[in-house]
């Protein structure tokens, strides 16, 4: 009777605990039916908010014509080039200023009163540079994305213990090796960090620049179909931008877990 | 005072480099109108009223949207934190959306509240509310079990207990969150007003850019600029006292 107590109270724990596994599903199907319930009860119009058959519909329709691989692709494109460009430059900037007083002294003021700026209000400034095409987008999205990237290389550079250089140099090794084998791998974490703000920086970027400027792109698209007045399309953009968002920041993610696996501090960082 | 003069002496070199550029005419005066022109047309603009109206509407937007963010942004977190059938329930959503580049919702709350305000302050408000959740979440799940425990044992009650021990050692985290959030809602503001208003400093810079008044977008490009980093400052001054009684 007391073995038969123990399965029964077993069995309610397993069966609580799929319970909670299963939340996280139950909670997108109630967002979806909540959405449904909303646009078919008819308190709001279809053009404030259509349905979800419709907007997936709209997406379908997009994924088939081949649309939203062109506008995926092309955002994707400028946001990770940008990104691309920010991280190269952040870190090698970063390193630069930890080693050489003068490129510290010259780049610390403009990096930490940059850094609180909303660069995105430069952004006529740089249509008016270079143009309304790619690279004006790129550059943007850089701009915004750098100053994460060389403020965390200098908190990872400034963080790695002095024990482990000074006996890297003791047996030997040149500042080259010093570099790469001591200081670049133990201020990855930190790196790492300051990559996964500025990565969703970069979206966001990414797609105002194609808001404002037009052409091709997801964020061109969703604003093109606003302009149109077809809400079916603003929805579908939306569903698109943040399915792109998840993918990549999830990716993201992934890679700092296989790069850090030796480290400590391998799980993503808990408000990234 | 002369270790701040050297400190930040390459943002006067800057300048000096701005304006000898310009004045040189090594690029063409519309591309890169000389610091000093600039400045004389701030305060053209300072005069003209434009500068302040349209400043006034974007510092409102601005601050309507972050405020409910940061309201009911930090209830949400707190309470995910304490009750866990909420955070089963809303977690995986904060999970899906936290990532989406939140400057997709631009055209659509434009489409829900048209040009003014209102869709501004929703977009600044659905867009900066999450880091500040998951701020006071992460914060308030994190606190010491010891101090609820012996809370609980000297007999406080549950909101009581909310109060006094979950918020505060939630506190540092969320500070955290909101500092985040307002980068975001500066980047949001003046996205959405570049793009979808009839006001605003994003809308004046974008009607100055079209009208070929180079030296004044300038100006109100640098304003902007200003008004984020001074944000900043004045936040982190206050966080510092806030969190004063930490050691």
């Amino acid at each position: 009777m007391a073995r038969l107590e123990k399965g029964a109270a077993a069995l309610r724990a397993r069966s609580g605990e799929l319970a909670w596994r299963a939340a996280p599903f139950l909670s997108v199907a109630l967002l979806i039916a909540a959405w449904e319930g909303v646009s078919a009860s008819g308190a709001v119009t279809a053009f404030m908010l259509p349905g979800p058959a419709r907007v997936f519909g709209r997406v379908w329709a997009e994924a088939v014509s081949g649309d939203l691989w062109i506008n995926v692709g092309l955002t994707l494109y400028r946001a990770l080039a940008g990104f691309a460009i920010a991280a190269l430059a952040g870190v090698a900037l970063g390193f630069a200023m930890a080693r050489n007083r003068l490129a510290h002294w010259f780049f610390d003021p403009i990096i930490s009163a940059g850094f609180p700026m909303p660069k995105i209000a430069f952004l006529p400034i740089v249509i008016l540079w270079l143009g309304l095409f790619d690279v004006s987008k790129i550059v943007m999205v850089s701009l915004d994305a750098v100053f994460p990237v060389v403020t965390a290389t200098l908190v990872g550079i400034a963080g790695v213990e002095r024990e482990l250089l000074w006996s890297a140099r003791n047996m030997g090794a040149k500042e080259r090796e010093v570099l790469w084998q001591i200081v670049l791998p133990a201020a990855l974490p930190q790196i790492m960090t300051g990559l996964q703000v500025a990565l969703p920086i970069a979206l966001i970027v990414a797609v105002v620049t194609e808001m404002v400027m037009g052409g091709y792109g997801l964020g061109a698209a969703t604003m093109t179909a606003w302009r149109f007045a077809n809400s079916a399309g603003v929805f579908a953009g939306i569903v698109e931008i943040a399915a792109v968002g998840f993918v990549v920041v999830k990716g993201m993610a992934m890679l700092r877990r296989r790069l850090l696996l030796w480290h400590p501090e391998a799980l993503e960082p808990s408000t990234v | 005072m002369s270790s701040a003069l050297i400190r930040y002496a390459p943002l006067g070199l800057l300048a000096i480099a701005w304006e000898l550029i310009a004045r040189l005419g090594l690029v063409s005066s519309s591309a890169l109108p000389p610091l000093s022109k600039v400045v004389v047309s701030w305060f053209g603009l300072l005069q003209s009223g434009e500068l302040v109206t349209n400043g006034v509407a974007s510092l409102y937007r601005g601050s309507a949207g972050l405020l409910l963010a940061v309201v009911i942004g930090a209830a949400l977190g707190i309470v995910m934190a304490w009750w866990r059938p909420v955070n089963a329930l809303v977690s995986p959503l904060v999970e899906m959306f936290y990532p989406m580049p939140k400057s997709a919702l631009i055209p659509v709350t434009a489409v829900w509240l048209g040009f003014g305000d209102g869709s501004k302050i929703l977009l600044i408000f659905l867009g900066c509310m999450l880091p500040v959740t998951l701020g006071a979440f992460n914060g308030a799940r994190a606190s010491d079990r010891m101090l609820v425990w012996s809370a609980r044992s000297m007999g406080a009650s549950r909101p009581r207990m909310l109060w006094d021990v979950v918020v505060p050692s939630a506190l540092p985290e969320m500070l955290n969150g909101i500092r985040t959030a307002i980068a975001l809602a500066f980047i949001l503001l003046v996205s959405s007003e570049l793009i979808v208003a009839r006001q605003g400093l994003g809308y004046l810079i974008g009607y100055l850019g079209a009208d070929g008044a180079y030296a004044p977008m300038f100006a109100v490009v640098l304003t902007v600029a200003f008004l984020g980093f001074a944000a900043d400052r004045l936040y982190m001054q206050v966080v510092r006292r806030v969190l004063a009684w930490r050691d």
